[in-house]
């Protein structure tokens, strides 16, 4: 079984190497976000001192941080599952002895390491001669940040299959895949952070699940999060992890019955 | 224990309606109407272990349907389904590891990398264990003469590499059962007759049972001893393929050239007595229709040499897998 998945990840690490392209670009895509992000709140900072709890080094800080985490998170896998729903290739996955949601999940962690490790870690080196930004030094702070990030992961994971195997039921879900893209990248608190939301949206951005994805993360490492504030984040992420696994079984036992296989 | 066993294995697919025109549209958006459609109706299949099997029918026949409910893909409506002992929906991760398949239009490999990263997971899926993979493995790669093909990626793969490479994978873990669904389709026929002599050998050395479903009947004649025909989701016709040939096949036809042109009636005389027809085709050229199995077609040439008819070329022609097919669904099956 671990094997098996141990398989599955090295599988994306090639077939991540096959793409190299893609890969060059994603680096200067990212740069370009990182520093126009950054050229963006230096002006609305405009000498302030703090707003709404971040001083503008922490907001530089945030900003490498949270697109960098997203390389780590983000993931195609639902414009794959949904994909391979509407040209029947899904039908290929159900001969194989394994479970077709755990196979994307592992080979969405393989893209995600691979990224990690090749991408944001020199990524995050490089921004940090260019941009002014703070980060901690070597200590548990760094661990408390791996953990919050992979449930980050796994929520991000979540939500992507549950959009993508909503293809069994419309089988043209494009739109939904966008809007879900753009949705996850405004209230994850990637573009902004949701400290600086009014205090209703406040609300109600702490009620779903996506400012556990990039947010809470990048909270953690930005402010030092320790004790309670710390484990107050983590309970919250892992509460969704949880949470998210309840439609998600649901949807697929649905569609396991009701599959109807494109294309003969 | 048979190797696959239905009864009355039936499945529907709720279709949508459509109305027509803009207003029917519009109304479409609102409430759809639905339609049930029955793609396989109340089927009874039995196949023993060792057995080859053609499995054919017109598009649309319901084989492919089928095809997936026997592989764990689709959940029958209703009837009783049990393959290698398992009930393939209910059981599908233990039962899928009995079973190989072969899509001929849909790729199992993956697409981007090298042929041998393919084999390497699924040993790991399938849990073989190396002792058993490395052997087996080997002999296939020589079977098939894919060794060169091992580095490549997929999609640098001729369609003929590819199918071979598609068997092989098919049978890593040493399936049983296999299934194949269009193998040959679109390969030229050097690469056809290659996997026919291996699917002959598997079949003959493991005892894989297989069920085939193609377009080619040459695929069914060379491979198959036993058809099951399909026609709108009922099966019209199980039985041997030799039986299909002499009931549908309309006997054998011979076509003469001459030395010189014969009356018609001079020609008859040769045979009389005998059930055949003569047909004049042109100048030289007549054909001789032998029916059934009420006569030899050495006996007809035997009297025409006999009279001292003159010959010049002689072509026996048999009616095709193909013609029979094609003569069944226009006119109808009537045979049990």
């Amino acid at each position: 079984m671990i094997r098996m998945y141990a398989e599955i990840i090295r599988i994306r690490f090639l077939m991540m190497l096959a793409y190299r392209v893609n890969y060059y670009s994603g680096i200067l895509i990212y740069s370009l976000n990182i520093g126009a992000y950054y050229f963006l709140w230096t002006a609305i900072y405009g000498g302030q001192g703090s707003i709404n709890g971040f001083t503008a080094l922490q907001m530089a800080t945030y900003i490498a941080i949270s697109w960098m985490s997203r390389a780590f998170y983000f993931n195609n896998v639902d414009r794959e599952i949904a994909t391979e729903i509407r040209d029947g290739t899904v039908a290929i996955q159900f001969i194989r002895p394994y479970n077709y949601l755990m196979v994307k999940v592992f080979q969405s962690f393989g893209e995600g390491i691979f990224r990690l490790v090749l991408f944001s870690v020199p990524g995050m080196f490089l921004v940090s001669l260019i941009f002014p930004i703070q980060l901690p030094g070597f200590g548990w702070i760094w661990l408390k940040f791996a953990l919050s990030l992979f449930l980050g992961f796994v929520i991000n994971i979540q939500i992507n299959i549950l959009v993508g195997i909503l293809a069994f039921f419309v089988l043209n879900n494009q739109g939904m895949l966008w809007a879900k893209r753009m949705i996850v990248d405004l209230l994850s608190g990637l573009t902004i952070p949701i400290a600086f939301f009014p205090i209703w949206a406040q609300w109600v951005l702490k009620a779903l699940p996506f400012q556990a994805i990039s947010y809470l993360p990048s909270v953690v490492i930005v402010k030092d999060l320790s004790g309670s504030a710390f484990w107050g984040a983590v309970g919250i992420q892992a509460m969704w992890c949880v949470l998210l696994l309840i439609p998600i079984q649901m949807i697929w036992n649905k569609a396991r019955h009701t599959l109807v296989v494109q294309g003969g | 224990m048979l190797a696959i066993e239905a009864k009355k294995l039936t499945k529907e697919f709720q279709v949508y309606q459509s109305r027509k025109g803009l207003s029917g549209a519009f109304r479409d958006l609102l409430n759809r109407e639905y339609r049930t459609i029955r793609a396989v109706n109340e089927i009874d299949l039995s196949i023993k272990p060792g057995e080859m099997v053609g499995y054919i029918g017109e598009n649309g026949a319901g084989k492919s349907t089928t095809i997936k409910m026997l592989t764990g893909i689709l959940q029958p409506t209703s009837g009783m389904l049990k393959v290698n002992g398992y009930d393939p929906h209910r059981e599908r991760e233990k039962f899928v590891r009995t079973i190989g398949v072969v899509f001929g239009q849909r790729s199992q490999l993956w697409w981007d990398l090298a042929v041998q990263e393919s084999f390497q997971l699924l040993q790991k899926v399938y849990r073989i264990p190396h002792e058993k993979y490395e052997p087996h493995l080997k002999r296939m790669i020589d079977v098939l003469n894919i060794q060169e093909l091992l580095d490549q990626p997929v999609r640098k793969l001729s369609l003929g590499q590819r199918m071979r490479c598609e068997l092989a994978t098919s049978l890593i873990h040493q399936p049983s059962l296999l299934f194949l669904d269009e193998p040959t389709i679109g390969l030229d026929v050097l690469v056809k007759e290659d996997i026919r002599q291996f699917l002959r050998d598997i079949n003959q050395e493991l005892n894989t049972t297989v069920l085939l479903t193609t377009h080619d009947l040459g695929d069914i004649e060379a491979l198959c001893s036993r058809v099951v025909m399909l026609d709108k989701g009922n099966i019209i016709y199980d039985g041997d393929m030799n039986r299909l040939k002499r009931e549908w096949g309309d006997g054998k036809r011979i076509v003469l050239e001459t030395e010189r042109e014969y009356e018609l009636s001079e020609l008859l005389a040769t045979t009389e007595g005998l059930p055949v027809e003569w047909e004049k085709k042109a100048s030289h050229t007549y054909e001789i229709r032998v029916p059934g199995d009420q006569v030899q077609v050495p006996e007809v040439l035997g009297r025409v040499i006999e009279r001292g008819i003159a010959i010049q070329e002689m072509q026996l022609e048999e009616a095709t897998a193909e013609e029979i097919v094609r003569k069944i669904y226009q006119e109808g099956m009537t045979i049990d």
